[in-house]
């Protein structure tokens, strides 16, 4: 078995007419963390939905502790946490009640941690509004404390930061940290990079 | 509400302390059932905070089976031939209206994409789902069909096998119609698309459940015709929720 976590080996991703991820390698150990920048339409988010299993490469592939994902990709899912462009929330629900069905279906969830971890991203006051009347912003920090509460060592953001505030923004950082301090691996879409509290991390650019 | 720091404070020491390895253990996974059960409770509560698609279905069906009488002729003996007919076309279009809605707005909010994200079977999952839009629509039908039959002239010793023929019949619908919706999700506008898809795999359940209805108001033993229904309704049972995770995760890609 290889000492990295994450390997990614020669992966080619077609988008239709467009060869969006050209032969990409890369390899991440436990505790590390990825940035992937570029350009709008570089192909940051096909990368991260091609490392999730949600897209299918044309070639090459992804090892996950020197496993091929698409080898046991349920396994695989159990141990990753993907975070779109837009906070997966039902609007009809409250902020709440999103966590409550969102993480409750993959793990077990006590009451306290779901409100420590809604207190943690400062939704303690308004965890029990329906999402539809709360700010981008707002939503956005519901999703970090599903992110939180998942507790798997594999996580894939995509623009983690955006629509927050500087505060929401350091949110992030610790958050990252913490992940990575555990031994947890971090690969993250960034236009104006995580914040610097997170510390040493590798960057791969993506050409457009 | 305890204050942010204070609470979260030890919960972070325990994480940083735990050994790499252990943290994953720490966390229990959520066994098929409860993710089967919590799936299907929360599209069951969405359901109840949007009324308006819920009702719908329920008062087309109502609708237009009674605008019968009204077109065709309010003699009894007359819409009493006609009853099995109109029940059975009106439940199926009524199940076809609220079919759009099954995965389109979780594809759109990013939830389903979760779904299959959460190392949870996702036929199971999307089992639930339709479970739920069964009960959400089927159910109602069901229980609407008897006084909808009754308007209708059909004599009361029918109405129980009338609720329970629509009770089955529409468990196929919604199993049916499910692999339309989830085939149909990456494709805007996809209403008249999935009556195309869905409506000849459906012909069988309208011709049995028509069939049944006509020997219930008849008196004739209708034992035959329900238990081809119930024969679709397990063999829908089986393999759609196989086939709505597979085009799921097509839609998705």
């Amino acid at each position: 078995m290889s000492a990295e976590q994450l390997e990614v080996e020669n992966l080619h991703v077609w988008r239709g007419e467009r060869h969006v991820l050209r032969g990409l390698h890369f390899a991440l150990a436990r505790g590390a963390c990825l940035e992937v920048c570029g350009a709008n339409g570089s192909g940051k988010t096909t990368l991260l939905r091609a490392l999730g299993g949600l897209i299918y490469p044309e070639e090459g592939r992804v090892l996950w502790n020197g496993r091929n994902v698409r080898a046991d990709l349920r396994a695989f899912h159990s141990e990753l946490a993907y975070l779109g462009h837009e906070p997966p929330l039902k609007a009809d629900l409250t902020a709440r009640e999103n966590l409550h069905y969102w993480i409750g279906v993959r793990r077990r969830l006590g009451e306290g941690e779901l409100t420590r971890a809604l207190a943690r991203v400062g939704a303690g006051s308004w965890c029990g509004r329906r999402v539809r009347t709360l700010s981008a912003g707002q939503r956005r920090r519901v999703a970090l404390a599903g992110l939180a509460l998942l507790s798997v060592p594999l996580w894939l953001l995509d623009e983690p930061t955006t629509n927050l505030d500087a505060e929401g923004r350091e949110l992030v950082g610790e958050l990252v940290c913490e992940q990575l301090a555990r031994g947890g691996t971090v690969v993250a879409a960034v236009h104006q990079g995580l914040p610097a509290s997170v510390g040493e991390v590798t960057r791969l650019e993506l050409a457009a | 509400m305890s204050s942010t720091g204070s609470s979260s404070t030890p919960l972070i020491t325990a994480v940083a302390s735990a050994p790499p390895d252990r943290l994953a253990e720490a966390v229990q996974p959520a066994s098929a059932l409860e993710a089967a059960r919590l799936a299907l409770l929360r599209d069951l509560q969405l359901a109840f905070r949007k009324r308006g698609q819920l009702v719908q279905p329920l008062a087309f069906f109502v609708i237009v089976t009674l605008l019968f009488p009204l077109a065709v002729s309010p003699e009894l003996s007359r819409l009493r031939e006609l009853a099995p007919g109109v029940l059975w076309v009106g439940a199926l279009l009524a199940s076809l209206l609220a079919l759009e809605f099954l995965f389109r707005d979780d594809a759109y909010d990013g939830t389903l994409e979760q779904c299959a994200l959460s190392g949870q079977s996702l036929p199971t999952l999307m089992f639930a789902k339709i479970l739920a839009h069964w009960l959400l629509t089927g159910v109602p039908l069901a229980l609407m069909a008897p006084l909808v039959a009754l308007s209708l002239g059909v004599a009361v010793p029918a109405l129980g096998w009338i609720v329970l023929a629509v009770g089955v019949g529409t468990v196929a619908l919604s199993l049916i119609g499910a692999i339309g919706a989830a085939l149909t999700l990456g494709i805007r506008r996809s209403g008249t698309l999935l009556s195309l898809l869905t409506l000849p795999l459906s012909l069988p359940v309208l011709i049995f459940g028509a069939r049944a209805t006509q020997l219930a108001i008849h008196g004739a033993p209708l034992l035959a015709p329900l238990e081809l229904l119930g024969a679709l309704a397990v063999f829908g049972l089986t393999l759609a929720p196989l086939a709505v995770a597979a085009a799921v995760r097509i839609s998705l890609e």
